[in-house]
Parts: C-alpha cells; sequence; structure tokens
C-alpha cells in the first residue's frame, strides 16, 4: 500500500471522531442507524450476541447483503472478516466498502498470522486489549484500533479493562527514559520504532474507538471520558426494546460526553436496554477477546 | 489572548474539529471548540468541520444550535465549511432537506464513491495562494451549481471544490488534513483577523499526528 493510501485511511477514521459506528443486519436497520445519526455502519448477518448464542463458525457475511446496505446509506460502511482470513478480506476490497474490521467476532481462520493488511488500498480498524496488541496491528497496517471488549455480552467491563490497560502502560511508557524503552517495548511485544512514536505522542498514533459491551449511553460517555475517540455499538441498540430512541440517545451521549445535565436528559425513557450477559459469569473459551494476539 | 471578538470557534459536535484548532494555533488565531449556542458569543467567524453530514445535522437540530448559528450569521459571523461542513451550509443538498442552508450552492453528497476512491493532490486557487498547494478529499460532496451572488475559488474536473460570498466560505476538501495553511489564513482574513507568523503557504512542522495535541485524554 502506498504511504498516502494509508494516510488517507488513517484520516477517514479521523473524520469519524466524536460518532458511533453501529452493527446492522439489514436495509431497514442501516436507515435507522444513519437517520440517528451513526457516522458508519457495521454490516453483518448476524450481532455477536446472536453469534455467541448460535455458535457454529462465524465467517464473512453474504457480500450480497453487505452490497445491499453499502447501496441503501451515504455514511461509511464497514464489514467484519475473520482473523487471518486474507482472502475475505480481498472480496470485502473488491466490493469497494469503506472500511475493514479484522474481527476476534468471527471465528479466527489463522491462529498465527493476522493479515497483513499493508497489502491492501482499504483501510483496516482491529481490537485490541493493550498496548502491545494495539501496536502489533499497525505495524502490520491498520489504520485505526478499537478495544476488544466482550462483544455481544452488553456488558462494558472488559472494554474498560482494555482501555485502562491501554491509558496505563501509555502512561507508563511516556514517563521513561528512553534507554528504559526498549525493554518495555521488549517485554510488551510493541515494535521499537513505534514505542518511540507512542512516547512522544503521549497516544496511539491512530484514531482508537471502543468497542464490546457497549449498551447504554452511560456506556459510551464512560469510553469517552475514558479518553476514546469513539464507539462502536454492536449488539446493545438492535438487541434493546427501542433501537431508534436508543441510537439516537447514544449518538447525543458521545457527542456531549463531558455534560452530565444533557447525558441525564438523553438517558430517560429509552426502553429496555439489550438484557446482557455478565462476563464474569462465562467460562474462559466463551470469551472472544481471547481470540488474535 | 486576544479579546473575544479575535477568536474563531470551530463547532465541536463530531469530526475533525482538532485538526482545525492544530492549523488555527499554528496561524496564531485565537481559537476554541464550540458546543453550545451559547459558545458563539463573540466569535468573529466558525469552523464547520468535516465529519459525517447526517450525523452532524442531527445534533445540531437537537440542541437549536443550527438557529443560533443562522441567527449569528445574521448578525454577522463568518463561517467556514469543509466537506460535510460544505454540505450543512448547502442551500441545496440532493437527496436530503438542507441543514443551515446559508450559501446559495447545491450539493451532491459522497460525490467520488467509496473511501478507496479518496485521495489527495496539489491545486492553484490564485484568490487564496500564489503557488499550488495540497488538499485532501475524503469521500467527499461535489459542489454542483453556485447561485449568482457566489464566487467560484477553485473548479477542478467539472464540479467545483471551493467558493464563497460575503459571509460564507466552503470548501469540498480538507486542508486541515495536509500542512497548507492558506485556507486558514484566507478564512481568518475573511474574519477581519490579520494571521501571525511568517506568511509560508506550508507549514513545515506539521504532521499526520499534530491534531493529537488536541485530542481529550482520560
Amino acid at each position: 500500500m502506498a504511504e498516502n493510501r494509508y494516510l488517507l485511511n488513517a484520516q477517514l477514521a479521523q473524520m469519524l471522531k466524536g460518532g458511533v459506528i453501529m452493527d446492522v443486519v439489514n436495509v431497514e436497520q442501516a436507515q435507522i442507524a444513519q437517520e440517528a445519526g451513526a457516522v458508519a455502519v457495521m454490516a453483518l448477518e448476524r450481532v455477536p450476541a446472536d453469534i455467541r448464542k448460535q455458535g457454529g463458525v462465524a465467517r464473512m457475511s453474504d457480500p450480497g447483503l453487505i452490497k445491499a446496505i453499502k447501496e441503501s446509506v451515504t455514511i461509511p460502511v464497514m464489514a467484519k472478516a475473520r482473523i487471518g482470513h486474507f482472502v475475505e478480506a480481498q472480496i470485502l476490497q473488491a466490493l469497494k466498502i469503506d472500511y475493514i474490521d479484522e474481527s476476534e467476532v468471527l471465528t479466527p481462520a489463522d491462529e498465527e498470522c493476522h493479515i497483513d493488511k499493508s497489502r491492501f488500498d482499504i483501510p483496516f480498524v482491529c481490537g485490541a486489549r493493550n498496548l502491545g496488541e494495539a501496536a502489533r496491528r499497525i505495524a502490520e497496517g491498520a489504520a485505526m484500533i478499537r478495544t476488544k471488549g466482550e462483544a455481544g455480552t452488553g456488558d462494558v467491563v472488559e472494554a474498560v479493562r482494555h482501555m485502562r490497560t491501554m491509558n496505563r502502560e501509555i502512561r507508563q511508557l511516556a514517563g521513561m527514559p528512553t534507554e528504559e524503552a526498549v525493554g518495555f517495548a521488549k517485554a510488551n511485544g510493541i515494535p521499537y520504532e513505534l514505542a518511540l512514536e507512542i512516547k512522544k505522542l503521549g497516544r496511539l498514533p491512530v484514531v482508537n474507538f471502543a468497542a464490546g459491551g457497549i449498551a447504554t449511553p452511560a456506556d459510551a460517555a464512560l469510553m469517552m471520558q475514558l479518553g476514546c475517540d469513539g464507539v462502536f455499538v454492536g449488539s446493545g441498540i438492535f438487541k434493546s426494546s427501542d433501537p431508534v430512541r436508543r441510537a439516537s440517545a447514544i449518538v447525543k451521549a458521545a457527542a456531549f460526553y463531558n455534560d452530565p445535565e444533557k447525558l441525564l436528559e438523553v438517558s430517560m425513557d429509552l426502553g429496555d436496554p439489550m438484557s446482557g450477559l455478565s462476563v464474569a459469569s462465562m467460562a474462559a473459551e466463551e470469551r472472544l477477546a481471547g481470540r488474535g494476539w | 489572548m486576544r479579546d473575544a471578538a479575535g477568536a474563531l470557534g470551530v463547532l465541536d459536535l463530531q469530526g475533525g474539529v482538532q485538526e482545525h484548532l492544530d492549523h488555527l494555533r499554528r496561524i496564531g488565531v485565537s481559537a476554541r471548540a464550540v458546543k453550545r449556542a451559547a459558545e458563539l458569543e463573540g466569535l468573529a467567524g466558525l469552523i464547520v468541520p468535516g465529519g459525517e453530514s447526517t450525523c452532524l445535522s442531527r445534533l445540531l437540530r437537537l440542541f437549536e444550535l443550527d438557529r443560533a448559528i443562522r441567527h449569528a450569521c445574521d448578525g454577522g459571523l463568518k463561517l467556514w465549511g469543509t466537506c460535510a461542513g460544505a454540505i450543512l451550509l448547502a442551500a441545496e443538498n440532493l437527496g436530503e432537506a438542507p441543514a443551515l442552508g446559508l450559501i446559495d450552492i447545491a450539493v451532491s453528497r459522497n460525490a467520488f464513491g467509496s473511501q478507496m476512491d479518496s485521495f489527495s493532490r496539489e491545486i492553484l486557487a490564485p484568490a487564496v495562494a500564489q503557488e499550488p498547494i495540497p488538499v485532501t478529499f475524503i469521500r467527499a460532496p461535489k459542489i454542483v451549481r453556485a447561485g449568482a451572488g457566489v464566487r467560484v475559488l477553485l473548479e477542478l474536473d467539472g464540479y467545483i471544490a471551493a467558493a464563497e460570498d460575503d459571509r460564507i466560505l466552503v470548501t469540498v476538501f480538507h486542508p486541515e488534513l495536509t500542512p497548507n495553511l492558506a485556507f486558514h489564513r484566507y478564512f481568518a482574513r475573511k474574519c477581519g483577523l490579520e494571521p501571525g507568523g511568517a506568511d509560508q503557504s506550508l507549514d513545515p512542522g506539521w504532521t499526520p499526528q499534530s491534531w493529537m495535541r488536541f485530542s481529550h485524554r482520560a
């Protein structure tokens, strides 16, 4: 990928800052999301909560469905490829969507290698639980990062853990003398040049969104106050009792994340949130965030 | 700090806010983010940044910021819309109702295709800068019609990319995503401010991460 193309791709993510990216499974939901003020939609066959419930192998969605969604909205359209499945990524690039999510929500196709994203013109967003994971994805060519969280649960605890972990590790790196950064980079699996850049910037060098378990306006504002640039909401909208109101409320909460009075106003009378699944009650093998490295 | 009437604002609802704040800092103009109607008070000009125009138009309507901006514009506030901002300022938005509707142009949203059709290039806009300047188009709109009172500043392959009237500047591209400061200087002067610093079009100190000094932290 040309350097200029990578920059353009990172810059599209910059234009999404402060916004909400919503999972949608059909044209009707995509239009609801756009009308509510989503900055992009993630087109997929099943939201993570259903993938979790139904089990089996989760793969890239039918391109016909993604194409129909793409034709129904003017906002950017993202879609998921399995970790390491570079042919699914080639197909999504041929479809000319706007962003690929190399996602742990789908069943990984490769347990050793993630996709070499530098070989593509289309941008990628990747999940991360900590600074090392984020840096390795950026080194592979990701133009945007998101926390993994624990998708399909409606429990924000893992997204908070991942964001706090990244913040803590960035503070440690930023505060240490350069000679200690070599050992820190080695211990955390961070490419050294990237470690120096993160140390200098005091943050990730690309846009970083929160994802995984966000279900309420307060969850979205929490992640924004923890320093995220924007949020993904997967199952949290269309698994709630009133998706139209909830989608709009979460958009407002992301914009006014620092204003408790506005957050109060938008949090009222939204109906039932998705019922959810406490991450603490789940067995280790049921957790999706452990996929990838 | 100069007095408040010497300040420019950047509408801070969603999108490329920090990038504009960084450019305004580079030309030595005092600038602040604007989230609420009351924060428009005393501004000489307001930048409506790029982002997603549907999202921005919903948020503008929500807290009656749209009314406040129209009112301030009647009172002399100058406006500049980049990309989605230009869509919001346009009187005619093909396929959707106009948002602020303050300049007599028609725009076509996302007129180039998907992200893979985004591009950057150099342009010549003699009214703005003598030398060629780089600009970036991200899922950009096109201005497809400009009314009688509107001056075209830049026309490219069959569409208008930058235009203005006495109150409002619109560009479908993003000078704030490049080292190019010429458009920010041009807008500051349109607002009656004299930008400081060397009068060079390109800032060699700019990097693609420069905006991050204004990004919010935990």
